[in-house]
């Protein structure tokens, strides 16, 4: 029987952020295990933790205390420029407000996820225009965030997560600003790509319709989390 | 990725941009403007300077005249008694000019041999003075006799001066005082590269040379000749002695005549006015200009009475339109732009800065996609690097407009110096009676007031577009260092969390 390959292995992290001497506890002692490939999506109330934890799996934060280890790379041991390399080679971001360059065009905004990488620039070009086919933006590749709606604005964000062809996607309430049709073509183009593209997604949502779709379920209260059926 | 971000940031915040760079612009301008006004005051200054000292000369040495020993100037009219009707007279003095005092050749000598001087030249300034014209003729009053003193009568008097005397009030009266004056100059060869005559032209005839030495010619001033009909080959006599014109001579500068009104041979002027081996200027040109202020210190040395003065001592004692738009460019103008300099400075800073603020979320998000955070700094400062060059550009194209302003306006600045060299005359006074005399010129604190307009003429130099743009670029670099150092703070997590 052969081991299960795990995107992430979180053990006893703790994230605890002090407010006018007061401490809050946004992640207690989680202790989760995320397989390579797998679509799993975390949910809970608001203030729960679930942005915290996310941050964590995304390497923009540090746990206060626990050990996380993606790949089988312990982060607690990496500094600060190691783990930019990290996010830039294998982690893709999709946000709840896209988080768009508003004065680059959706081909230049996907682009900018290449930069870190030091690809040249036709290469850069080619890779992008690409990613836009995946999220059929192509033909919008030159316009600007401000002429896009907000579902093209979210596709230029998965194009732009997927580029550098990452091993995990993070979305972040990726539906969240979207209306209802949108909301399922853009979980479709995720699925779709978690289905082609061999990833690991993660995607936290309020949204039942949209967990609904992953294959394991986290949720997170109080900074505590458990295993969803 | 670098320029292409960055040309998208700056035209599609083109308000902001432009907000900046106009600012920067302003500013750039104003220092351009400032700068440019002073280098034409300071052309203004060295115009007026040159003019009166020559062109060359780093150090003029004089000499105050501190003995107050001028005195009644007494000369006898001559004339007869008991008659009725006038008598003509005719005299002339030729002195050094009241209050100037004397140098000697061996201390010219010696002033050539201090370390440093490259060359030496030494002029003996005179005054003629010439009464002429027709007296009253005069009773032989008891106590006339005394030229000077005049008679027993109470008589009019001139300056205050002791003569006394009388006259029987028949025959009219009149006369004339003719002032001219003389300067005495080396005729070596290369003597006009400093002093005097490096601002002369001569426009006809010759200058003097060499072989002059011990003869009577002399070059006119072109406005004294044409005043009193003279020309070349003409005679001109000073103090009975009869000179021949040799060369007519214009000023180069803009002033309408040159130091003197005629320049003789140094040996003759001397020798007719009595001041064997003496000199009253000494021009000095140094070897260079960085050693001027300790030539100063060694002549100084050589005759602590004397007064040594550098380019830069006299500068300071221009006075007129000049002194004051001098003052208020260096002042106001200096203080006007340093502050508009700093605003500019601080907007740029405050804007970058806020951009850098309203911009969290997009620093944050380049930061999550891997950009590492020198790459975000050299960003934010190449935008406004660039910003500033735009703002250094319209601030140079600001500045000459500025400046051709100023010349459009081309406002004419006066210039004198207020250069007082002691006191002379004493009492003068005019005698009566049979014998009476003419005492000395009446005393007075003499001083030289040679007033010169110049137009003031701004003009950029090299070094100023370079400063000009350089203040740009550094403001740029400041407002893009600030706003890089605070793009550079940012965390990921917080900026993304900041903004969610």
């Amino acid at each position: 029987m052969s081991e299960i390959k795990l995107a992430y292995q979180l053990v006893g992290v703790s994230k605890v952020f002090h407010q006018k001497k007061k401490e809050i506890k946004a992640l207690d002692l989680v202790n989760v295990e995320i397989a390579a490939n797998d679509f799993v999506s975390i949910q809970g109330p608001t203030g729960g933790g679930k942005s915290t934890l996310l941050q964590m799996l995304g390497l923009l934060d540090s746990p206060t205390n626990g050990a996380i280890e993606l790949d089988g790379e312990f982060l607690s041991e990496l500094n600060e420029a190691k783990l930019g390399d990290l996010r830039a080679k294998k982690i893709g971001f999709v946000f709840q407000n896209y988080n768009l360059i508003p004065t680059l065009s959706a081909i230049e905004n996907v682009e900018t996820a290449l930069v870190p990488l030091g690809i040249e620039k036709q290469e850069r070009h080619d890779l992008a225009l690409k990613a836009l086919e995946k999220v059929s933006l192509a033909d919008r590749a030159n316009h600007l965030p401000s002429e896009l709606s907000g579902g093209q604005q979210q596709r230029v964000a998965i194009a732009r997560a997927l580029v550098k062809s990452p091993k995990i996607i993070l979305a972040d309430e990726p539906t969240g600003n979207l209306d209802e049709s949108t909301r399922d073509e853009i979980v479709s183009v995720l699925e779709k790509l978690w289905k082609e593209e061999g990833i690991t997604l993660i995607v936290v949502t309020h949204d039942s319709a949209v967990a609904k779709r992953a294959k394991k379920h986290l949720y997170i209260k109080d900074g505590k989390v458990s295993l969803k059926a | 990725m670098f320029l292409t971000y960055l040309r998208r940031e700056l035209t599609r915040r083109s308000k902001q941009t432009l907000f900046i760079a106009f600012g920067l612009a302003v500013a750039i301008g104003l220092v351009m403007v400032v700068n440019g006004a002073a280098g034409g005051i300071k052309t203004a200054q060295d115009k007026v300077l040159s003019n009166l000292y020559g062109i060359g000369t780093d150090v003029s040495i004089t000499k105050a005249d501190t003995s107050f020993a001028g005195g009644p100037r007494q000369f006898d009219v001559g004339g007869k008694t008991g008659g009725t009707g006038t008598q003509a007279f005719s005299r002339s003095f030729l002195t050094v000019q009241p209050g100037t005092g004397t140098l000697t050749t061996s201390y010219v000598h010696n002033v050539s041999k201090v370390a440093g001087v490259s060359q030496v030249v030494s002029t003996l300034k005179l005054e003629s003075l010439n009464f002429s014209g027709q007296l009253p003729t005069f009773n032989n009053h008891p106590g006339a006799q005394q030229p000077g003193q005049g008679g027993s009568q109470p008589a009019p008097t001139f300056g205050g001066g002791r003569g006394r005397g009388g006259f029987d009030g028949n025959g009219g009266s009149r006369f004339n005082i003719n002032r001219m004056s003389i300067e005495g100059i080396s005729t070596d060869a290369g003597a006009n590269k400093i002093g005097p005559l490096s601002t002369v032209v001569i426009t006809s005839g010759r200058a003097l040379k060499p072989a002059d030495a011990g003869t009577e010619v002399a070059v006119l001033d072109s406005t004294y000749a044409s005043g009193a009909a003279l020309k070349l080959g003409s005679t001109l006599t000073i103090s009975a002695t009869k000179f021949t014109v040799v060369g007519i001579a214009k000023s180069t500068s803009t002033a309408a005549t040159t130091a003197s009104n005629a320049y003789i041979p140094l040996d003759v002027a001397q020798s007719l006015s009595g001041k064997t081996g003496a000199v009253t200027n000494v021009y000095v040109s140094a070897k260079s200009a960085d050693i001027i202020p300790s030539l100063k210190t060694a002549i100084k040395k050589l005759d602590s009475v004397a007064t040594v003065n550098t380019s830069s001592d006299l500068a300071s004692t221009v006075t007129g339109s000049l002194s004051t738009a001098s003052s208020v460019v260096n002042n106001v103008g200096t203080w006007l732009s340093m502050a508009v300099l700093a605003g500019a400075f601080l907007i740029a800073i405050l804007f970058t800065m806020s951009g850098v603020t309203r911009r969290t979320r997009e620093f944050g998000t380049l930061k999550a996609l891997g950009w590492k955070s020198s790459r975000v700094v050299r960003q934010v400062i190449g935008e406004s690097l660039v910003t500033s060059i735009l703002g250094g550009i319209f601030g140079i194209v600001l500045g000459y407009g500025g400046i051709a302003l100023v010349n459009a306006l081309s406002p004419s600045l006066s210039g004198s110096l207020q250069a007082a060299t002691g006191f002379g005359g004493g009492r003068g006074g005019f005698g009566g009676g049979f014998g009476g005399g003419f005492g000395g010129p009446p005393g007075m604190r003499q001083s030289t007031a040679s007033v010169v307009n110049v137009a003031l003429n701004a003009s950029v130099s090299p070094n100023v577009l370079v400063l000009a743009f350089a203040f740009a670029l550094l403001g740029g670099l400041l407002a893009g260092v600030f706003g890089g150092f605070r793009a550079a703070k940012l965390s990921p997590a917080q900026a993304l969390r900041s903004v969610a």
